[in-house]
């Protein structure tokens, strides 16, 4: 079900992010690329060149915005400064869908730039679907939320990530920006199956996926975007496609940034586990199946 | 404890300055012990403890906001240092954290900080606060709003004493230091562009550059503005500045002249004989737009 009502019923394809290092291979290449995803953040100004650039590409290119800032998680009421410029760039780039993540980052007016993992609590939960919904009816979109990767948790939780993901979705309403990178990194730091959490995921929620590489430390793995996707990433992807359906997908490559055709062709990658597709890598979907109670539980569509 | 609790204690540990050795502080300013903070809200696992948990978090937080710092003042760093950057920096963000949603806004406070606290710049507190005007005011143009320009037609109708409006984007910096110049060279040493993403900061950002010879004190009237979305600076004559600060600030032209002669203490005949020439140098910029309803209602 790659279409669907979380990502405006469209078929994206594969994207990549819209990064500033590419922009010159960009408009004198013009290369074909089925989508970009910007950081909404990034073009959420009054003018000059972002908005310059912005409109060259929305010429040429179809544009899904995903932020960085709004923090549903977050205690404190939404910021309707954010929210007013959130909407004026949702009305530029006409984006069919708009993502941000599951997480916090402010408190008291005061911001932390990161994102950072949530109290997976029943009240935490109720709190932020009621944001999403907010901003939801503010800016006019569908939204989907992402998940992020941790490094930490907390006594208070109640229940898994997982849980607490399909929680929030259902009592919002809203779509799933499923981050399989992300649920690696995060099963790799607390101990547990990413199969575990793949398979409890709605997939008519599914709105767009995202892949991207790491970094691992002794200890821990961080959430770098510095490196091509990891095989055991790619057996996560394979396994939610296989979920999902050929859903929109966006690499995620945000430092040390190589060459455009670097990226692009590794976030192709991504087009040999589709339906039809020739799978070269021989990579497979991680093997273990997917008990059927488990896929259609969260199935329940809202009037 | 609800969430609103938990969150600012976490928020308040991951904002506790990093030892010098860049690891998370075992006590808070006031004496408490970050670890026993910790541990009553973090969960450790078979790996890390509670506080080697956040403290993770802790270096991030450190290392995005000081890198995008140093990104956005190389110039302030040139003329202080690193080490005293360092230290400025990480008590100004103490101090003045962050209350926007985006990291462009991490330094608007910075000048006002500065003139707070002169012995962190001293004893090149005025060149420090010169420089930080120009790599903000460079930072707020960048990215501002552009209206029409008025046309030669607009002008030749303006009317007997009219008033006019500069576009958004151009900012007047009168200046004790020639850092215009100083920014340019620093410029030329390091170019790079960074987005705002959401993936982890692992390191600061530190560039090792060859630190420039600092200018000597030299009055300096600049506008800070934009052509074909590229910044530029370009100098004024004092008359010409004070002029144009006027009419910024909503004066009409003959109350920008008397301004411009009170302010440079020259004849009228003096600023009234180069009108001609700056407006149509002016207006060939582009620099007068036509007044928005929301402009108006400001007035």
């Amino acid at each position: 079900m790659p279409a669907n009502r979380f990502n405006g019923y469209t078929n994206y394809g594969v994207g990549i992010g819209l990064r500033i290092p590419h922009y010159n291979h960009i408009f004198e290449k013009k290369p074909v690329v089925d989508w970009f995803e910007i950081i909404s953040e990034n073009f959420m100004v009054d003018g000059g060149r972002p908005l310059r650039v912005l409109d060259q590409i929305l010429d040429q290119y179809r544009v899904v915005q995903h932020g960085v800032s709004m923090y549903f998680g977050s205690a404190e009421p939404l910021n309707r400064e954010h929210l007013r410029r959130l909407k004026t760039l949702v009305k530029r780039t006409k984006t069919p869908w708009l993502t941000d993540h599951l997480c916090w980052g402010s408190v008291d007016g005061r911001y932390s730039h990161d994102l950072l993992p949530m109290p997976y609590t029943f009240e935490a939960a109720k709190r932020t679907a009621q944001k999403i919904r907010e901003v939801r009816d503010f800016v006019e979109v569908p939204i989907a939320v992402e998940n992020v990767s941790s490094y930490a948790e907390y006594h208070v939780s109640e229940m898994t990530e997982w849980e607490f993901l399909n929680e929030v979705v259902e009592e919002a309403d809203c779509g799933i920006l499923l981050d399989v990178n992300n649920i690696y990194v995060s099963s790799q730091n607390h101990n547990f199956d990413p199969l575990d959490y793949l398979n409890s995921v709605p997939p008519e929620r599914v709105a767009q996926i995202h892949i991207a590489g790491h970094s691992k430390f002794e200890k821990y793995i961080l959430d770098t975007h510095d490196h091509p996707v990891l095989d055991p990433v790619w057996q996560l992807y394979a396994r939610a496609i296989e979920i999902a359906g050929p859903t929109a997908t966006l690499l995620e490559w945000d430092d040390r940034i190589p060459s455009f055709d670097e990226v692009h062709n590794e976030a192709l990658k991504a087009k040999k586990f589709h339906p039809g597709q020739n799978n070269p890598a021989g990579l497979r979907p991680a093997a273990r199946p997917l008990p059927e109670q488990t896929r259609f539980v969260h199935t329940k569509v809202r009037a | 404890m609800n969430l609103e609790q938990l969150q600012r204690i976490v928020l308040g540990v991951i904002q506790q300055p990093l030892t010098p050795s860049e690891n998370m502080r075992r006590r808070t300013r006031d004496g408490k012990s970050i670890k026993k903070i910790v541990e009553k809200v973090i969960k450790p696992n078979d790996r890390l403890t509670s506080f080697e948990r956040l403290e993770i978090y802790n270096r991030v937080y450190w290392f995005r906001i000081l890198s995008s710092l140093a990104e956005d003042f190389p110039g302030l760093r040139a003329v202080i240092g690193q080490r005293q950057f360092d230290k400025v920096i990480a008590t100004y963000l103490r101090d003045c954290p962050s209350e926007s949603f985006t990291l462009r806004n991490l330094g608007s406070r910075l000048e006002g900080w500065i003139r707070k606290h002169p012995r962190y710049t001293s004893p090149r507190t005025r060149l420090a606060l010169d420089m930080v005007r120009l790599e903000w005011a460079d930072i707020d143009v960048f990215d501002s709003a552009e209206f029409p320009a008025l046309s030669e037609k607009d002008l030749q109708n303006l009317g007997e004493d009219p008033r006019f409006v500069l576009q958004p984007y151009i900012r007047l910096l009168d200046l004790a230091y020639p850092v215009d110049e100083l920014l340019l060279t620093i410029r030329e040493n390091e170019e790079q562009e960074n987005d705002i993403a959401s993936n982890v900061v692992l390191e600061r950002v530190r560039r090792a550059t060859k630190r420039p010879r600092l200018p000597k004190a030299r009055k300096v009237y600049l506008a800070v503005h934009r052509q074909d979305n590229v910044n530029y600076f370009k100098r004024l004559e004092p008359e010409g500045f004070a002029l144009l600060r006027a009419l910024q600030e909503g004066k009409t032209l003959s109350q920008g002249i008397e301004a411009s002669v009170k302010w440079t203490n020259r004849p009228v005949d003096h600023v009234t004989g180069q009108l001609r020439a700056w407006f149509a140098n002016w207006s060939s910029l582009g620099w007068f737009c036509k007044q928005t309803e929301r402009q108006e209602q400001q007035r």
